[in-house]
């Protein structure tokens, strides 16, 4: 545990003393809180057109109309975002011979993995609790629900822990971080998107690719709903991402 | 202290080492000595656990390198070819992460971290970015990595390398000022590092055994001739032919006063000449044997393959 915890700490220091979690961060809120005073504002033009009409009225929902969409946009920066944060991770320590030092000090490789989503892990963190800021305004003005909200947030992180890991997957296979970074990008895309072909492909086919697309497993939870289902397919997501990166670099060293 | 039995590595169908043995007694320095790509260092790289071996045993200290890699790993320091440096770190918050994946335990970090960095002499650059300071201070921070958790087994890979002439000689001293607490083996391709800091040697290339031993051993023991410098006070012409009589002596080189007399190995003429020395009344001013030197030696088992 606590040699984990040693990794982790190394990687968050290189990540707050290089620009890297400055500029993604920073990035990430901008265009965040763009969208979200895009949304509000559209928002607030619908309520004074609904104000005619008392059954309209009824109808809106902060939760509804701001926090889902706010979430599907949020999912999408940070399915171009997260790449960046990961790609470094291996690929920078093989590159530089640093991986030498890792192999050769009495830790395991597992430790090693582990610290090192970690510290992801706390930036992701980092900079989700950073656009909760924004919802102080919406609480500030508007009587939205809480519960809603946290949900969309455990979706956001558990999906941004499967990105994560598929990243340090694609960082273990290449010295390059440009190319781990596309790979990520890439592979994360292509899972985002796999339902579009769900229904021409029917029966059990349809099923097996709508489990397996990242945007169907979201989609309810942006809209406030927690389902084990979606939960265990980010566990299970992030897990075999890690398990993956265990296998290779296990395999690197064993050839 | 370190055992390497019938050390094989392969890389695919490369064979980089090949039946590699040899030993290394506690508190002595011993190099690696062997051309490029001879396999120094995979040798080292299986010795850290860093590579696993294609067959064959490794031991420090008692372990098995492939069987116990933790308790290995705990006792090894280890500096590789391109040092493990974070650019983006300062110096001191570097070596106390390595502390720590060392695992020297939260107490003794401190005291380890000054003891490394006074011993490599680091302490104008503790509070710098690594990726800001020199060469030579970036090899003194390689070195001080490995010694943090004061291992009794000290590997280092070429730790000379790309330092000018001034720094070589500092580095040579710091890793000969670490001998007889630590057990050293450092790999080489340059051959006075050998003959000016290491006890013994072990030589190899394309991965096969060479030759192996303390180096007085293996330089007696590779000698063809025997021979002397010697200097007169006056005798000249005279000594010269004189000398050419005494049987055995197989090649004279006479300039002015001073010779340089051979026989070939085995026998020993120095009571005989120096008998004549004194008889003629030349004055006797110096007499040293001339030991074949380690180039000599590595020259001659690399090029002519001859395997011990």
């Amino acid at each position: 545990m606590k040699n984990i915890w040693f990794v982790a700490k190394k990687e968050i220091k290189t990540y707050f003393t290089s620009p890297i979690a400055y500029v993604v961060i920073a990035v990430f809120l901008v265009l965040i809180s763009f969208f979200y005073y895009s949304i509000v504002s559209w928002f607030n033009s619908q309520a004074i057109q609904m104000a005619q009409n008392p059954y309209y009225y009824q109808q809106l929902n902060i939760n509804q109309m701001v926090y889902s969409p706010l979430f599907g946009n949020m999912s999408i920066v940070l399915l171009l975002m997260l790449p960046i944060l990961t790609m470094r991770l291996f690929s920078e320590e093989k590159k530089s011979g640093t991986e030498e030092l890792l192999y050769t000090s009495p830790i395991s490789v597992s430790q090693i993995i582990l610290g090192k989503y970690l510290a992801a892990l706390i930036v992701l963190l980092a900079m989700l609790g950073l656009t909760g800021i924004l919802s102080l305004f919406t609480f500030a003005y508007g009587n939205p629900e809480l519960k809603p909200i946290l949900a969309g947030y455990l979706g956001l992180f558990l999906m941004g822990a499967a990105f994560i890991a598929i990243g340090i997957f694609f960082s273990s296979l290449t010295e390059n971080q440009i190319v781990s970074a596309i790979l990520t990008f890439g592979a994360l895309l292509l899972f985002w998107i796999l339902n579009w072909t769900s229904n021409s492909a029917g029966g059990i086919g349809k099923d097996i690719l709508n489990y397996l697309s990242i945007f169907q497993h979201f989609d309810d939870l942006s809209r406030g709903t927690v389902d084990t289902t979606d939960i265990v397919y980010y566990i299970s997501f992030a897990f075999f991402g890690l398990f993956l990166t265990h296998s290779v670099i296990q395999s690197r060293r064993w050839r | 202290m370190i055992e390497v039995a019938d050390l094989t590595k392969k890389y695919g169908e490369l064979l980089a080492v090949s039946g590699l043995s040899f030993k290394v007694e506690k508190g002595k320095i011993w190099g690696l000595l062997g051309p490029n790509a001879a396999g120094k260092t995979t040798t080292m790289r299986i010795l850290t656990g860093f590579l696993p071996a294609t067959d064959g045993k490794a031991t420090v200290a008692g372990y098995d390198v492939f069987e116990q890699p933790n308790e290995a790993k705990r006792i090894i320091g280890y500096l590789p070819e391109v040092v493990p440096l974070y650019p983006e770190m300062t110096v001191s918050a570097y070596l106390n992460f390595v502390a720590e994946i060392k695992q020297v335990p939260a107490s003794k970090r401190k005291e380890g971290m000054e003891k490394a960095i006074k011993a490599s002499g680091l302490e104008p650059v503790r509070g710098r970015l690594i990726k800001n300071i020199s060469r030579g201070f970036k090899q003194r921070v390689g070195i001080a990595q490995a010694l943090i958790h004061d291992p009794q087994v000290l590997i280092l890979d070429e730790p000379t390398i790309g330092l000018d002439p001034a720094q070589i000689i500092e580095i040579r001293q710091l890793i000969k000022s670490l001998k007889g607490e630590h057990t050293i083996i450092l790999s080489t391709h340059i051959l006075q590092e050998v003959t000016q800091t290491c006890d013994g040697v072990v030589i190899i290339n394309e991965g096969k055994l060479m030759a192996s031993g303390l180096l007085e051993e293996l330089t007696a023991s590779f000698r063809e001739k025997d021979g002397i410098v010697l200097k007169l006070r006056k005798g000249g012409e005279e000594a010269a032919t004189h000398f050419k009589k005494v049987a055995g002596i197989e090649k004279i080189n006479q300039e002015n006063n001073e010779f340089t007399i051979e026989w070939s190995h085995g026998k020993d003429l120095r009571d005989e000449i120096t008998k004549l020395v004194v008889e003629k009344g030349w004055g006797l001013v110096e007499m040293r044997s001339i030991a074949m030197n380690i180039e000599d030696l590595y020259l001659k088992i690399v090029s002519g393959g001859v395997a011990q």
